[in-house]
């Protein structure tokens, strides 16, 4: 461990000095302690509540006292699935990069995947788990989790496949010339080779559970109403009610939850993470954490570090090693073990076989009627797709311009805009939808915002990226030869941040595609509001329980989110690779 | 001589390339490592010395022949190896001990007993007060040093080092050096013997007691000689030049027979390099050869290539293929050991910045095998243009992947500065110089 002076944040040090000087060091393990009690007792309510019977309609109260526990809901539902997607990103990227022939398929599988908007799940998901857990709350619970975890889960995988990827060869060699076994290469070199890019993207992963979660803990399917306590149920609860102060007690605490996270999750995290950096040279300003100080300093976390954690991982090293001692270097007889591939292989490929004949089947029965549904619907959603990006990139570049170029601007700003960009969108429907029927608008400009109220900000941060990245003697170069004005912005500021902006584009555009489930369809005060779209087409289908259009409208979509990605954004990505990158 | 500990037989690598077609990288060699000794392996950069310590160190398997240790094939054990690498290879997420334990970690080792192993060889290595440090605190030379206590903690038969010494600054390899040579001396290490890959010729004559020379494409055994002088070797005796300028007369004039100092007895007969069915170009930047041709003339238009790239501070692996490529355009020659410039070359250092260019021409379209072709085709084609892909395709049977790219990249700089053509990234395609159209030209576009 580092022993390096860490400066506490100011507002702790009046606090500090008062306490007595035993008790500084106590503090932090009482804090655990306290952590620890608040877990047990948390895991008694949960356990009581999904195992207890099921409650299609649960009334969610409005009191703002009901939202720590509502607030601890969601949370438990956003852990429980990250856990799952964490595992299951790890098994996948490790299976995609070291199996030559699975990754020929695996990897383009990912990108379809990543492209199947995820809220068309939602029956599906929901009516399985419930069947799989009758009478019982756990089902609708489970189908939460599993949504959220189908919309986490790619990039997580992606991040660790490449990361395994680009391990260096010489590390490798190392790794293998010095006998390691394959624990000890995993949690010596892979796992820690990926963690930095799995931070990443664990944290992009759960911004997005948080926009599916509050979407749904709160559905009609058919005939039925469900309904799950949580945050995103309560703001909808509220926003239907028109009770605007528990919507604002709701956003709050949707706000206060976000920050905390961040603070006691996110940025430890970032900051424990830096030693898994694959840098030659110390970088000088690197991340700190208050939070993860404070927990290096629990005496009793290291005494459980020192007394169980190491002596467990020892052994369990030791195993491996002798067992790999043990496995002879030349090849073992491996017939089984191809075999059972095969059979495996075999397995999936009827699989899919047969369910690809099922769709067909399902398909074929769709009506003229619905088809034009459908091509109209392609049409309008992807206009206003495209239109809600135009407005984002309209407003999100010389803003982000302005905010990357000045220090002192981006000091104020940047916070700000994080704070405001991490409010899932979802959680801000209701609240939008009810400020528009006041002023008397309906959704067809409504959804609009919707859109932008989602993707706006994966523009702006990579704007503002850009624009910082742009190195200063260029910066200077164009002042010194004059080049102001409209030149400057053409020949330097565009071409500077093109990359950057090409990044925001395509998150933005994947994203408010996924968006336009939610955003052009709306239960309301007992009202649907919706304009026509392939989203409400996906979510009206839903309702009405037509799987044949559900089916047909999520292939429609995908399908359109894939070609537009390898029509447009893969060609712009290439051009910024080869032409705009910024090389020392 | 005592039995070897490794022997390699036949040893060979090459690749198929996806038309079936096989490059050679490795030509069939023999080689012996025996206990007591250090042995060098030299050779220009890409022959494929890298690969032939891996091949006898058991981290890659050869394309056919096999590789012994102590009489026994390298699939039946895992051998007794250690290798510290160029890009010191250290994981960055562990202290300095924990690197050098990890290995031990993997033999299954106990605590107290890996720590008090790894403490000793943080401790030969020098790193004392450094046990608890992470990588990228510490300078590269620091960082070697690891690699050295991770290594010499495993207490290897045979340690291989992969050019340790390439990635530090020249004072800090020379003193890394020395204390490597005291540990070796003094006995200090439980390694009976050391396989050095290097560049640096004079890295190989100060260390080593046996020098064994490669020759590239395929990579092929020039030289292997004894090197006679006790340690500790000083770089300025006449004894230590001679030997230096014997291996440089060898990589720069492989056609030459050249005799080693001392006994001709030690030496093996060189085989010589049967010629290239395609030319070959050596992988130097017009910038460099221009460079070069200007100091000879102000040198009187010969000089001692030792003497040149110790004055230059410059790596033979660097400064060879700047020689080749004034040796292929007809503008030097080489002669025992001197680089001479030829008329031609003269001319070339005098002209102003237009002449130069034609006269760069003017030799590489006589010279030039890869750029005449270029030249014709393009010509010969009614829209004076033609896809990269199609030289990709010519170049893809005569050398690996990696060498088609450096190949084509050499011949993309010194085409473009003669003027012969030019070539538009957007599109991958070369193009007639005169026939460029003006508003594709990529530098217009760029901020």
């Amino acid at each position: 461990m580092k022993t390096r002076e860490t400066p506490r944040p100011n507002l702790l040090r009046p606090l500090w000095s008062v306490l007595p000087r035993l008790s500084v060091s106590r503090l932090p393990d009482l804090l655990m302690f306290s952590a620890a009690l608040a877990l047990f007792y948390g895991t008694v309510v949960v356990g009581k509540t999904w195992l207890g019977p099921f409650t299609p309609s649960v009334e969610i109260s409005r009191s703002p006292f009901a939202l720590p526990i509502y607030a601890g809901y969601s949370l438990l539902r956003i852990t429980a699935a990250y856990v799952l997607s964490l595992l299951f990103a790890l098994v996948y990227g490790y299976i995609a990069a070291y199996n030559s022939r699975a990754e020929k398929f695996m990897v383009p599988l990912l990108d379809v995947l990543q492209s199947i908007p995820v809220l068309s799940f939602l029956p599906g998901v929901m009516l399985a788990m419930v069947a799989l857990f009758p009478g019982r709350q756990l089902g609708v619970e489970a189908g939460a989790i599993l949504l959220i975890f189908t919309g986490q889960v790619w990039n997580m995988a992606f991040s660790f496949y490449a990361s395994l990827k680009s391990i260096p060869r010489e590390m490798r060699e190392a790794a293998k010339i010095y006998g390691f076994s394959g624990w000890q290469r995993f949690v010596q070199m892979e796992l820690p080779y990926g963690t930095i890019g799995l931070v990443w993207n664990s944290m992009m992963s759960v911004a997005g559970g948080w926009f599916f979660l509050m979407a749904c803990e709160m559905f009609v399917l058919g005939e039925r109403d469900f309904r799950l306590p949580g945050l995103g149920s309560y703001l909808q609860t509220a926003a239907s009610a028109g009770d605007t102060s528990s919507l604002l007690w709701g956003l709050a605490t949707m706000i206060a939850v976000i920050v905390l996270l961040d603070q006691v999750v996110w940025r430890p995290v970032i900051a424990w993470a830096e030693k898994f950096k694959f840098e030659q040279v110390e970088s000088a300003d690197a991340p700190e954490s208050w939070f993860l100080n404070w927990v290096r300093h629990s005496r009793g976390l290291r005494r459980i570090q020192k007394k169980v954690v190491r002596p467990v991982g020892e052994s369990v090293m030791a195993h491996f090693a002798r067992q790999h001692a043990r496995v002879a270097p030349p090849a073992r007889s491996k017939s089984i073990v191809v075999w059972t591939g095969r059979l495996l292989g075999a397995t999936v490929l009827l699989l899919v076989i047969y369910a690809v004949v099922r769709v067909v089947g399902t398909l074929s029965t769709l009506r003229i009627m619905e088809l034009r549904e459908l091509g109209w619907g392609l049409i309008a959603t992807f206009l206003r797709v495209n239109l809600a990006l135009m407005i984002g990139a309209a407003w999100t570049i010389p803003a982000g311009v302005a905010i990357g170029l000045s220090p002192r601007l981006a000091r104020i700003a940047q916070p700000l805009a994080q704070i405001a960009a991490s409010v899932p969108a979802t959680a801000l429907f209701p609240v939008v939808l009810l400020l528009l029927i006041r002023i008397g608008g309906g959704l067809g400009m409504g959804s609009i915002v919707l859109l932008l109220l989602g993707t706006q900000w994966y523009i702006l941060f990579n704007v503002i990226a850009g624009a910082i990245a742009i190195p200063s003697d260029l910066k200077e170069a164009a002042s010194i030869f004059g080049i102001d004005g409209w030149i400057r912005w053409r020949k330097l500021i565009l071409p500077g941040i093109f990359p950057y902006l090409v990044t925001g584009l395509v998150t933005a555009s994947g994203g408010a595609w996924n968006a336009s489930i939610v955003a052009e369809y709306f239960h309301f005060k007992g009202h649907i509001y919706f304009t026509p779209g392939l989203g409400s087409t996906i979510s009206h289908a839903t309702d009405s329980g037509n799987s044949q259009l559900l089916l047909a409208a999520t292939i429609l979509m995908a399908a359109a989110v894939v070609t537009v990605n390898r029509l447009v954004w893969r060609r712009m990505y290439a051009l910024a690779e080869s032409r705009y990158k910024m090389e020392g | 001589m005592t039995d070897p500990i490794i022997q390699a037989r036949a040893v060979e690598k090459f690749y198929v390339q996806p038309g079936g077609k096989q490059i050679e990288v490795i030509a069939p060699i023999d080689l012996d490592v025996a206990g007591g000794q250090i042995i060098a392996l030299l050779g220009p950069s890409g022959c494929g010395k890298s690969t032939l310590l891996r091949i006898l160190s058991g981290l890659s398997q050869p394309s056919s022949g096999s590789v012994l240790w102590h009489g026994k094939p390298l699939a039946q054990q895992q051998p007794s190896a250690a290798i510290v690498f160029q890009s010191f290879a250290l994981f960055p997420w562990l202290t300095v001990l924990e690197n050098v334990e990890a290995p031990l970690e993997a033999h299954g080792m106990g605590a107290v007993e890996r720590r008090k192993r790894a403490l000793k060889a943080v401790d030969t290595v020098g790193l004392d007060g450094f046990e608890t440090a992470y990588p990228k605190e510490l300078s590269g030379g620091m960082k070697q040093r690891v690699g050295f206590a991770r290594a010499l903690a495993v207490e290897p038969e045979v340690l291989f080092m992969d050019e340790p010494f390439s990635a530090l600054d020249v004072l800090t390899a020379e003193s890394l050096r020395n204390e490597l040579l005291e540990l070796w001396l003094s006995k200090k290490m439980s390694s009976s013997a050391i396989f050095l890959v290097t560049h640096n010729i004079e890295e190989a004559v100060l260390l080593a007691d046996r020098v064994i020379v490669l020759g590239k494409n395929p990579a092929r055994v020039r030289a292997d000689f004894q090197v006679d002088i006790p340690q500790w070797r000083d770089r300025k005796a006449a004894r230590f030049v001679e030997y230096v300028d014997y291996v440089y007369r060898v990589m720069t004039e492989p056609e030459a027979d050249h005799v080693p100092p001392g006994s001709v007895a030690t030496t093996i007969p060189t085989i010589k390099a049967t010629r290239q069915k395609y030319q070959m170009l050596p992988h130097a930047r017009v910038g460099g050869i221009t460079g070069l041709l200007e100091l000879l003339a102000d040198r009187g238009d010969r000089e001692d290539i030792y003497r040149l790239s110790d004055q230059l501070v410059m790596d033979v692996e660097d400064l060879l293929p700047i020689l080749e490529g004034c040796v292929l355009l007809g503008f030097a020659t080489l002669k025992e050991g001197d680089v001479e410039t030829t008329p031609d070359g003269r001319r070339f250092a005098e002209a102003d910045i237009q002449d130069r260019k034609n006269l760069f021409r003017e030799a590489a379209l006589k010279h030039v095998v890869i750029l005449q072709q270029i030249d014709n085709i393009l010509h010969a084609k009614s829209d004076h243009s033609i896809p990269e892909e199609f030289f990709h395709d010519i170049l893809d049977d005569h050398f690996s992947e990696d060498e088609v790219e450096r190949q084509f990249s050499t011949a993309l700089n010194w085409g473009r500065y003669a003027e012969i053509f030019d070539y538009d990234p957007e599109t991958h395609r070369l193009l007639l110089a005169e026939h460029l159209d003006g508003n594709s030209h990529p530098a217009a576009a760029r901020p």
